[in-house]
């Protein structure tokens, strides 16, 4: 009681550098008034209004963030870090979710709108549901859920203390669940993966949540700079750092998409519509790594030696996992999905380097993929038959040979996911495993460099499918010509994925500058 | 560095540095940049250039020698020491220490290459011309053509190990898309996806090396390498060397990753001529032998060197006596040759620039055979078995005399070109062991038999045609790319060895030394072209002399064995493919069983979608969120261990 009379009398007014915050407020801002919108504006101008705020709020914040350049400072009482990491990976999260958003306000490729479910509230196949597909009905509930996301996970990465971290995750999580269950076609498997993936998402937050309680009983405090200090100061109560270290790394671990909390990927990548897919498989794992690196090396760098051979057995489970279960996948989405997590364990090896080097690797890796899986998620809305999208294998033989542009776009992306030099792929893969054998993980990078061996196969698997292989004579899905949202998201995809690739020294400079985390 | 004696000592190690190009030399992009304007052209044009496209890449890879011969003369005009110049394109990747510029380096070793590549290759594109003529796909063929020129090119004028990377891929993707290049046949698509395997296995050899360099000398530029050599520990060189030999064995098809040259063959000849015995192939001998200064400090990694090109040389020869298709023989015959010049860069200095000559040489008469050989199959209606061909040689008269020439020159018999090239390399292996000596002579004896055998199944003999072919010589566009080939096979050992002259040109770059034989180099010459007689003699008392069976016979042990590539692919599927397959398998069972097998059971009770995504909810999450406790228990468990 008296603490916290004590706590009260001390109180002092709060102040926040809003300049500094600037980008994520913009975001969270126009996410109100996306809200707004929904209650208020006419249903015609909707859709505009709405487009409008989003790519407006995108803008801006990037503008913010690229102003805010070379800035680093601890904010708003101690709880938000803008450092050159932090803006880095705002600034790529912000360019892939501004990607893709042009997907997702995609209207021409479903014939019967979007790919969005015009009322998430009716029960899959019931007369209501048919009923509303009748009348044609769309909706725009997806932006401000989507703003409320990107807002969240522009301030994950950003978190000094563990609170400010969890609500930023709690704030990127929840719209993201909804969004995945709004699939228009396959409902059920919407519907099933949006389930899935709140019931362990909420697992693990809890197991975050209780992390932070056992190391904020350690150090008294959950500002991250704090638990380094508290580190430092006494090694010998080790009973709750380590049960505390480990809970929340799982929680964080799980977000990433790391063996062996990865099983939810491929259902919840499978289920949700696909723009989303791509938004959330790029934007969060951004986010996630940004959160994750700045635990491990801000709070956790001064016992690094204890958690870095988990880490290490945790990097080369997960690309020996996601290398070798996408091997056997015979549907597009699964496979990439596994793919991602292969390709979060190559972006570990960068994060287990535990070095400046390692951290900025891993930035360019994850603007790397960013990329090339917004481009590459894109291009599976395009591939349909009457059902909706024909995301199985067999479905894609001969795509190349009526559709050249579509496919070899395709191409590149997988050729930037398998890290063939000339792909920005390459590029990531060359900065995180050049830092990890410089960080002494030589056998993680040996191990990395075996899977991403074996990983180049189930890519240029499918190319040779699209370029070589007859197609099925019943003619199969056709590539639908979309609207110039999608182009244009498709396009600017595969120029940056060949600039990063060329001219990795643009990127590379760039995360040279952003230097290393404030402490 | 070993020493030196004779009047030619030079030492790689105090070579010239490179001079920034100016004047004639800043014309050296070019040459990469024609073919790959051409391939870009064709490529994205489509097929609008159908009519005129073939001429362009004929034109793109001409243009090209035309600029390498230009360069090649201001070299010799240059002083000894200056004649290394670098031309440098942009900052390729500048972060921190690691530095890698787009650089080209043109110096006595890289344009001894280019020459080779373009100079072959423009013969051989014109050749393609008349050989492709009725292919309606022959403008993509003459695009991937001029890609393949040009990541040839990129590979042996980059400056460092990992521009030479690029390129090394580029020609592994140009080779794969020539070999599958009729990927309607089965059996091309196949061997294509072999090729391209088997690469990978290489490639991530060389990339390891490149890496481990960047570890240990902190630079992957030749200068920055080359000149830490010296300074480095031995068992590092060591591995970098394992590891650049691993590359090596994958491009040069060499023991343990020869298999995925015989299949290759079936791409079509003009490709079997460039890539698979003219140009790609050798891409590992250039690597060995550019990385002088590493192996030069690795003697263990120069034994295992020596032990691969024996192995080898053995294997091919073998191979090639038992194959009855013709490009199959010839396959064998190209994989023992660049054994003979891995071999010879294992040597060490005393061997560097005869690999070097061997392959320019080979170069000429191998791909003089394989043009040979495509113009038979053109006559043939495209048969490939010696079964069936037979006194050929009244027909085709031309083809007759310019494969003779390179027949000739294989065998080494004096004064055509492999005479002067081969029996370099055997004096430098005597010099090094009689064991490796012993290997070169037998292999010599061994390649004269298969070639006879070859030579007078095809040309000679009884006819044993089947009832439908009409041979006749082939156009004139074809023949005189052969015929000019010929005469580099009779006459080009002689112009290039005369007075040491292509060993004084590569000595800055290699060293040189003159090997030290117990007995006089005559006497030596003479024993070699006594053992190549005796092969020869044999092969023409068999298969001249005794009549062709039309079809095989069934054969001993170890015809069997060479004609299955003595086993390579069994012993390929039985340590690779089998455990991959039973881990694929393994893999599907558990997905298909456990995961979805529950599922499975139920949903054919119940059917319908939705009972089974209804069924499929519930036991999934369970067991998902079951696994991530399993796995935080792990993490816990393992974090509280590493803290004891």
């Amino acid at each position: 009681m008296s603490a916290t009379l004590a706590v009260v009398g001390s109180f002092e007014i709060p102040t926040i550098e809003y300049a500094a915050l600037a980008p994520i407020m913009i975001v969270m801002g126009a996410a109100v008034l996306a809200v707004l919108v929904e209650a208020f504006v006419p249903q015609r101008f909707r859709r505009v209004t709405q487009l409008v705020i989003t790519f407006a709020s995108l803008v801006g914040a990037f503008a913010m963030v690229v102003k805010a350049g070379g800035t680093s400072q601890i904010v708003a009482m101690g709880s938000v870090a803008i450092d050159g990491p932090t803006l880095f990976m705002q600034g790529s999260i912000l360019v892939l979710a501004a990607l893709a958003a042009l997907v997702m306000a995609e209207r021409q490729v479903d014939p019967s709108g979007d790919s969005f479910a015009p009322r998430a509230s009716a029960l899959p196949g019931s007369a209501d549901e048919q009923a509303f597909t009748r009348l044609g009905w769309l909706q725009t509930e997806i932006w401000p859920l989507f703003l409320f996301c990107v807002g969240g996970m522009l301030l994950f990465p950003a978190s000094t203390d563990l609170l400010t971290m969890f609500v930023a995750l709690e704030v990127l999580s929840l719209p993201l669940y909804v969004m995945v269950g709004l699939a228009r076609r396959r409902r059920l498997l919407s519907q099933e993966a949006a389930l899935k993936y709140f019931v362990l998402g909420a697992f693990s937050s809890a197991f975050f949540l209780y992390g932070t309680a056992l190391l904020y009983g350690f150090a008294g405090t959950v500002s991250l700079t704090g638990i380094a200090n508290a580190l430092s100061a006494s090694a010998a109560d080790s009973g709750l750092v380590v049960t505390g270290v480990a809970l929340l790394a799982v929680g964080l671990l799980f977000k990433v998409g790391a063996a062996p909390f990865h099983q939810w990927t491929p259902d919840v990548y499978q289920g949700s519509p696909t723009s989303v897919t791509g938004f959330m498989a790029a934007c969060t794992k951004v986010a996630a790594f940004g959160a994750l690196m700045r635990v491990l090396y801000v709070a956790l760098g001064g016992i690094s030696w204890d958690w870095r051979p988990v880490m290490y057995v945790i990097s080369a489970l997960t690309m020996i996992v996601g290398t070798l279960f996408a091997l056997t996948q015979t549907d597009i989405k699964r496979m990439l999905a596994y793919s991602s997590v292969a390709q979060a364990g190559f972006m570990l090896v960068g994060v287990v380097a535990t070095s400046a080097a390692g951290l900025q690797g891993t930035m360019v890796y994850l603007l790397a993929y960013g990329i090339a899986t917004v481009g590459a998620f894109a291009i599976l809305t395009l591939v349909r038959d009457s059902t909706g999208e024909a995301s199985h294998l067999s479905q894609w033989a001969g795509l190349g040979r009526r559709s050249p542009w579509v496919a070899s776009a395709f191409a590149l992306f997988l050729l930037a996911f398998a890290g063939i030099p000339l792909t920005s792929g390459f590029t990531g893969k060359f900065a995180v495993f050049t830092a990890g054998v410089a960080g002494g993980a030589t056998s993680v990078v040996v191990i990395g460099v075996v899977a991403s061996a074996v990983a180049a196969f189930f890519y240029v698997r499918v190319i040779v499918l699209m370029f070589f292989t007859e197609p099925s004579a019943e003619g199969g899905p056709s590539v639908v010509v979309p609207s110039a949202f999608t182009k244009s998201a498709i396009t600017i995809s595969v120029a940056l994925t060949l600039v990063i690739g060329v001219l990795p020294q643009l990127v590379l400079n760039l995360v040279g500058q952003a230097g290393v985390f404030v402490r | 560095m070993s020493t030196f004696s004779g009047a030619l000592t030079h030492a790689a190690d105090v070579a010239p540095a490179a001079v920034a190009a100016s004047g004639l030399f800043s014309l050296t992009w070019l040459l990469i940049g024609f073919p790959l304007a051409g391939a870009a052209v064709l490529l994205l044009w489509g097929r609008r250039s159908d009519k005129w496209g073939h001429w362009l890449g004929v034109l793109a890879s001409a243009a090209s020698f035309v600029v390498a011969v230009v360069l090649f003369f201001g070299m010799l005009g240059q002083a000894d020491d200056s004649r290394t110049v670098r031309q440098h394109l942009f900052d390729w990747i500048a972060v921190g220490t690691f530095n890698v510029p787009f650089d080209l380096r043109l110096d006595q070793l890289s344009i001894t290459f280019v020459l080779l590549i373009t100079g072959v290759g423009t013969l051989i594109h014109i050749y393609s011309v008349g050989y492709m003529s009725h292919d309606p796909e022959r403008r993509k063929f003459f695009g991937y053509l001029n890609l393949f020129v040009a990541s040839m090119l990129l590979l042996v004028l980059a400056d460092n190990f990992l521009l030479l990377y690029v390129g090394w891929e580029g020609v592994g993707l140009a080779s794969y898309l020539l070999i599958g290049f009729w990927f309607v046949k089965q059996s091309a698509a196949v061997a294509s996806k072999k090729a391209f395997i088997v690469n990978r296995v290489g490639d991530l050899g060389l990339s390891l090396a490149v890496m481990l360099m960047f570890i240990t000398f902190g630079s992957v530029t030749f200068d920055g390498v080359f000149a830490q050599a010296g300074s480095a520990s031995e068992s590092s060189l060591t591995w970098i060397g394992l590891a650049l030999l691993l590359g090596a064995c994958g491009k040069s098809a060499q023991f343990p990753l020869q298999s995925w040259l015989l299949d290759a063959m079936e791409g079509p000849t003009p490709v079997s001529a460039l890539i698979h015995a003219a140009t790609m192939v050798t891409a590992g001998v250039y690597l060995i032998v550019r990385s002088n200064a590493i192996f030069n400090a690795a003697p263990t990694a120069q034994t295992v060197v020596v032990i691969v090109g024996a192995i080898t040389l053995l294997m091919g020869a073998i191979i090639g006596c038992a194959k009855d298709d013709i490009k199959k023989a010839l396959a064998g015959s190209t994989m023992s040759q660049i054994g003979y010049m891995i071999l010879a860069a294992g040597l060490g200095p005393v061997g560097y620039a005869f690999a070097i000559f061997h392959l320019v040489v080979h170069g000429f008469f191998k791909a003089d055979m394989f043009l040979g050989a495509g113009s038979v199959m053109h006559a043939m209606n495209d048969q490939v078995g010696m079964r069936r061909f037979g006194t050929i040689r009244s027909w085709m008269i031309v083809t007759w005399i310019t494969f003779g020439a390179g027949y000739l020159a294989i065998l080494g018999i004096p004064p055509f070109a492999g005479f002067y090239s081969k029996d370099r390399i055997i004096e430098a292996a005597f010099s090094r062991g009689i064991v490796v000596g012993l290997v070169t002579v037998i292999g010599a004896g061994i390649t004269a038999f298969y070639m006879t055998r070859l030579f007078v199944m095809t040309f000679h003999g009884k006819k044993r045609w089947t009832d439908d072919v009409h041979p006749h010589e082939s156009p004139s566009i074809m023949v005189v790319p052969m015929a000019i080939l010929a005469v580099l096979s009779a006459l080009g050992g002689f112009l290039l060895a005369y007075n040491n002259a292509i060993f004084e040109w590569l000595a800055p770059v290699t060293g040189f030394e003159e090997p030290h034989l117990a007995i006089s180099s005559l006497g030596m010459e003479g024993i070699s072209l006594v053992v190549v007689i005796a092969g020869a003699a044999l092969g023409w008392f068999l298969y001249d002399r005794r009549p062709v069976a039309e079809i095989a016979p069934a054969g001993n042990f170890l015809t069997r064995a060479a004609r299955a590539d003595l086993y390579g692919d069994a012993v390929n599927e039985a340590v690779f493919m089998r455990p991959g397959q039973y881990l694929t398998r393994s893999l599907v069972w558990v997905d298909q069983r456990v995961v979805d097998g529950a599922v499975n059971g139920v949903a054919a009770t119940i059917g319908g979608l939705s009972g089974r995504a209804r069924r499929m909810q519930t036991g999934f999450t369970r067991s998902y969120a079951l696994s991530m406790l399993g796995g935080a228990a792990l993490v816990v468990a393992a974090l509280v261990l590493v803290r004891l």
